[in-house]
């Protein structure tokens, strides 16, 4: 398929503009203004139409086809969300109208939105309060270590150390160490979980947080969870919840309740908003009531007469972590899913979530190498080692698999697992969608056995085969050139 | 795998190769093969020094990213200038033309902290249990 550069003929033309008939004078400086013309495509309507409708035919989403990709629960985004979202009155803000005198009046919806929102997802989790700025997951881990310096900063403590376990995010160490914190990695035990002595033996008066996903991304919850919370604030270390791991324990266990003092939530994860590609993400920050003062500015609140308002008197903030309030149509998407569901349907959303995993777990384990095998909660962690005499690997499956019309697990992650595959299947998954997985699966645990070859050459039904994905990443070619 | 006679080796799978007081050092066979495509390496600067198991380097494959760390304390004395543009050398040649720096040995007693072409054979075999 060629790019939409390559589809440029010269002077071909998609829209007209009317003549400018207002008087305007620019007056930016010279040096601001481009020396040449920008090489942009030079196509019609129809030409973008076309290459933008066939973009969207080769790709494969949760909307198309099954997606039990680990750790990013990709479960179905509701469509009424996106009516929701598309209300008028929301889409024809702007986002300065509660910065101008008097015009906070006119915005006194999405203001509610924000400060809903924010007490809700206090609610779900157990902390004290919310900002909904961070932009991301990542960016939300990012925050959340800069509130763990602040508060150092602030108690004029020294620390230098984050501890992580070995088998989480690579984006909690990687948080840390753009806040300016040395990572320490704590192994993990026999039954799936950080060695508890291990951390022990390494937390002290220098360590500044501990960072951790609960459940953690071998699907196992930690049941020494509050131990590893007390232990930390005996030295003043605070606790980080990674929550891309939400989806697991709504309407069950609050990080706040276990003695977490930082969560982060990925919305476009556990609240069903659009993921990677279909859209913004956005990864509010909950903290404990030590840490209500570091959070961004602005503040919505709740005045006496029962408006609201922006507030930014506060002396410890971190200051803006972004631009207005974080991506508000995800915010809105978020507020009108949990209305809908409402706490009982909230809790059954993780219910399902975890009866789904196991039952694929427990179907898939007699194929399948599983190392930890217990109950798990929303995802497990298979591996493919028992297939390596035969010389196929979790990469072979996951290429047949989507040959198959199913987006492949998350591989290689974590990676204390040899040839691991994570599976998530979501909760908005139906039982026979996860029996066809299975069918799948086992006919590939054969294949593995009787014709490797057919392995080897998946997938065969893309628009291009496999792919040199060691090439791809030593020659990095992300720009159009003619 | 191909466990080499005559070199030392971590647990965390670097091969050292002592020289008098120079140690050369990489990634064993078994390392390569488990990261798969290396993509990238990152080095340390010459006259950088390091203590024993600090992280020394660190390396991208197509599956992950992974620390390697001193097999023993020292000085860097030359980095494989080759690894910044071929670093596929490292699948291709991990013992010989995939070596990623040599070092200046700081204390010779710590070469009994690493393990023999025997003891590291072994240690592969229990890894595979």
């Amino acid at each position: 398929m060629k790019l939409i550069f390559e589809k440029s003929i010269d002077s071909r033309t998609g829209f007209k503009l009317p003549e400018c008939d207002v008087d305007i004078k620019f007056n930016l400086s010279e040096k601001y203004l481009r020396k040449s013309q920008a090489e942009l495509p030079e196509v019609s309507e129809l030409d973008v139409v076309r290459h933008f409708s066939e973009l969207a035919k080769r790709n494969f989403s949760v909307d198309s086809n099954f997606y039990p990709l680990g750790s990013c629960t990709m479960k179905y985004n509701p469509k009424f969300t996106e009516r929701v979202a598309n209300f008028e009155g929301f889409t024809d803000l702007h986002g300065l109208l509660p910065q101008v005198l008097g015009a906070s009046m006119l915005c006194q919806g999405a203001l509610q939105v924000v400060y809903d929102v924010q007490k809700l997802l206090c609610e779900i989790t157990g902390m004290k309060a919310f900002t909904t700025q961070p932009l991301a997951g990542a960016h939300g881990e990012l925050t959340g270590a800069m509130l763990i310096a602040a508060y150092h900063k602030d108690k004029k403590h020294k620390r230098k150390y984050v501890i992580v376990p070995d088998s989480s995010h690579g984006t909690n160490p990687a948080s840390a160490a753009i806040a300016g914190y040395e990572i320490i990695t704590v192994p993990t035990d026999k039954t799936g979980c950080m060695d508890f002595e291990e951390f022990k033996s390494k937390l002290n008066e220098n360590v500044a947080a501990v960072m951790l996903t609960c459940p953690n991304t071998l699907g196992i919850f930690n049941f020494r969870i509050k131990d590893i919370c007390d232990e930390a604030h005996k030295v003043d270390a605070l606790v980080y919840y990674d929550g891309a791991n939400l989806n697991a324990i709504l309407g069950k266990a609050r990080p706040g309740d276990i003695g977490f003092d930082i969560v982060h939530i990925n919305l476009h994860k556990t609240f069903a908003t659009p993921h990677g590609g279909g859209g913004p993400g956005a990864g509010p920050v909950g903290v404990s009531e030590k840490l209500v003062g570091y959070l961004p500015i602005p503040r919505v609140v709740k005045r006496s007469d029962a408006t609201y308002a922006l507030s930014y008197n506060r002396s410890k903030s971190l200051g803006y972590m972004a631009a207005f309030f974080g991506n508000f149509s995800v915010i809105l998407k978020t507020y009108a899913y949990i209305m809908m569901l409402g706490k009982d349907g909230l809790t059954e959303v993780s219910e399902t979530a975890v009866l789904n995993a196991n039952y694929l777990k427990e179907k898939l384990k007699k194929y399948f190498q599983l190392d930890y095998d217990r109950i798990c909660m929303h995802e497990f962690v298979i591996s493919a080692v028992s297939q390596l005499k035969n010389n196929i690997h979790a990469i072979d499956i996951a290429k047949y698999l989507i040959d198959k019309g199913i987006h492949p697990p998350t591989v290689y992650f974590p990676l204390i697992v040899k040839e691991a595959m994570m599976v998530e299947p979501t909760e908005t998954e139906s039982k026979q969608t996860l029996d066809e997985f299975i069918d799948v699966m086992v006919e590939i645990a054969e294949l593995a056995e009787h014709n490797p070859q057919a392995l080897k050459d998946a997938p065969v039904t893309t628009c291009v085969g496999r792919l040199d994905e060691a090439k791809a990443a030593r020659d990095l070619n992300l720009r159009w050139q003619k | 795998m191909d466990v080499r006679e005559g070199l030392f080796y971590t647990k965390e799978h670097e091969w050292v190769k002592i020289d008098g007081k120079i140690a050369t050092v990489g990634i064993t066979d078994y390392a390569q093969s488990a990261l798969g495509d290396v993509t990238f390496v990152e080095l340390p600067k010459k006259a950088d020094v390091f203590k024993q198991a600090d992280q020394i380097a660190t390396v991208e494959s197509v599956k992950a990213a992974s620390d390697i760390y001193a097999p023993l304390s020292g000085a860097v004395e030359e980095i494989n200038p080759e690894l910044d543009n071929v670093p596929e050398l490292v699948n291709q040649s991990c013992y010989e033309k995939g070596f990623f720096l040599k070092m200046q040995i700081e204390d010779e007693a710590e070469i009994k902290n690493l393990m023999d072409a025997k003891s590291y054979k072994a240690y592969l075999e229990s890894l595979a249990k």
